[in-house]
């Protein structure tokens, strides 16, 4: 067999190329994964269409109170497929290569285990891109008009609220038997898709003030602010920022990489 | 056999200790393998093997006790080092997603001085099965998955952690002759087996860990004749009985 053996002087693969590729292999498994895409693309969809076909609960509510509809609901329905991606599709997918020793076994490869949580956050982010895109799409065709202004803020947004929730879902599946994160991981999703500022903003929820903390309901308030009212929402980017600095402190704690 | 300047050896693990809460997995190990050559490590479940290897490779970090790998410290080295060092797990670490035609390529890609994988997977007969994903494959399957896994980046250094447990005879044959191939290309060849035959059959060199110690070590001939057995198997089990677990 060729190669084998070698002894010369080796430098190693950038470890930029190496993250890139692994991002690359975890982002294809991601596309492929026909469970996690029923979470995260087909759920969102169905939320999307349905709630936009009838008048209750009421969405337009508060600041966003002279909105269409449509206007309110697409924002939350993002923040919804970030949290499916990003926490629930993550920790369950954690959970089971922890199970599976794959963790481990890419640790002892020159990707390294640094490498490929960077890789697996890249991942996530490519993956979400694609499908905010297709829900944006989706959301068009149903008359969401975005205000442009939005876009930068919402950018910032999506990327802060994923990396809380990646952080969260490191918690979570980095900790548990991988039984125990499926269940509590699609708990999670169930409340917090309908009790957290998700689909239906906090202020419309009772208790609201207590949940707009929640990171589901910042993401999704400074979303609508975003696309509704073309406003950064400060507070909510700063507890989307929080909540990753928490939240990845306590990974650092929590997580382990076998089961 | 390697040949010339004498070298350092490729591993070398030195008054290894390791406990988990009250249970004592390694006590005072001490083992090494030079390049070029197949060191077996043979010994009972529960006996420290596996715990040895996991601190070589970096897995764990011994209690106390001094470990190098190709000179260097293993927990927490860098990639450079992981470069140059093949793991193959015992409960194999595959994604169960993926199918061996996506997955070696893409491991290949992180190694520096790949192997041509084609020619590895032909050699493992993963062809037959390599459109088929990970949890859908047998044991044996998988098994020859995590080898070709484990020599894809070819390695100076290779830990095998019982890699023909499940192989049938014709598969086991041919790992056998493709590690004699590797240890000839000059890497360090360490693996864990419970079968005499194959240790006989692969080793230049065994260590008989039992109860987090190496109990006996050397060639075949050096092992059977320190326990006064006429083979590995009686020696094994001249070392062996009587210790409790």
């Amino acid at each position: 067999m060729t190669a084998v053996g070698t002894t010369a002087p080796r430098r190693g693969v950038p470890a930029t190329r190496r993250v890139l590729a692994q991002a690359r292999f975890e982002a294809l498994g991601l596309l492929r994964h026909g469970e996690q895409l029923l979470v995260s693309v087909a759920l969102p969809v169905l939320a999307l269409v349905g709630l936009s076909l009838v008048s209750s609960p009421q969405l337009a509510v508060g600041r966003w109170s002279d909105a269409a509809r449509i206007d309110v609901l697409a924002p939350g329905v993002l923040a919804l497929t970030v949290l499916s991606t990003a926490f629930t599709g993550q920790a369950i997918l954690l959970g089971f290569e922890r199970r599976w020793g794959v963790l481990r076994l890419l640790g002892t490869t020159p990707l390294g285990r640094g490498g490929l949580l960077l890789a697996k956050a890249t991942a996530v982010l490519v993956v979400l891109t694609l499908q905010l895109l297709l829900l944006g799409v989706v959301a068009g065709v149903l008359g969401w008009r975005p205000d442009v202004a939005g876009l930068l803020p919402a950018v910032v947004a999506v990327v802060l609220g994923a990396l809380a929730l990646v952080s969260l879902a490191a918690c979570l599946g980095g900790a548990l038997r991988a039984e125990a994160v499926l269940a509590l991981a699609n708990l999670v999703w169930v409340l917090l898709a309908g009790f957290g500022g998700t689909l239906l903003p906090a202020a419309a929820l009772p208790g609201g003030s207590l949940l707009s903390l929640l990171p589901t309901a910042a993401l999704g308030d400074a979303l609508r602010d975003a696309f509704v009212l073309g406003a950064w929402n400060g507070r909510a980017l700063l507890l989307l920022a929080v909540w990753g600095l928490l939240a990845g402190l306590l990974a650092r704690r929590l997580l382990r990489w076998s089961d | 056999m390697s040949e010339g300047a004498p070298r350092p050896d490729a591993v070398e693990l030195r008054d290894l200790t390791r406990s988990f809460g009250a249970t004592t997995a390694l006590r005072g190990l001490t083992l090494a393998a030079r390049h070029g050559e197949v060191t077996c490590v043979l010994g009972p479940n529960g006996a420290g093997k596996t715990t040895a290897v996991e601190i070589a490779v970096g897995l764990q970090r011994p209690d106390a006790g001094q470990v190098r790998v190709l000179g260097r410290r293993p927990y927490g080295a860098g990639a450079d080092h992981r470069d140059r060092v093949g793991v193959m797990l015992q409960d194999g670490g595959l994604p169960q997603a993926v199918t061996p035609r996506a997955l070696l390529p893409h491991l290949a890609r992180l190694y520096s001085t790949p192997v041509d994988v084609a020619e590895l997977a032909g050699r493992l007969g993963i062809p037959a099965f390599e459109r088929t994903t990970v949890r859908r494959l047998s044991g044996g399957q998988r098994q020859r998955v995590a080898l070709a896994a484990a020599l894809v980046g070819s390695p100076e250094v290779v830990f095998l952690d019982e890699p023909t447990a499940g192989l049938d005879p014709h598969a086991r044959r041919e790992v056998h002759v493709l590690l004699r191939e590797v240890a000839a290309g000059g890497t360090a060849t360490v693996v864990t087996t419970h079968s005499f035959e194959e240790a006989e059959r692969l080793a230049d060199r065994v260590a008989v860990v039992v109860d987090g110690r190496v109990a006996a070590a050397g060639s075949v001939d050096e092992v059977c004749a320190g326990a006064g057995a006429a083979g590995l198997e009686e020696a094994y089990f001249a070392l062996t009985d009587g210790v409790s677990l």
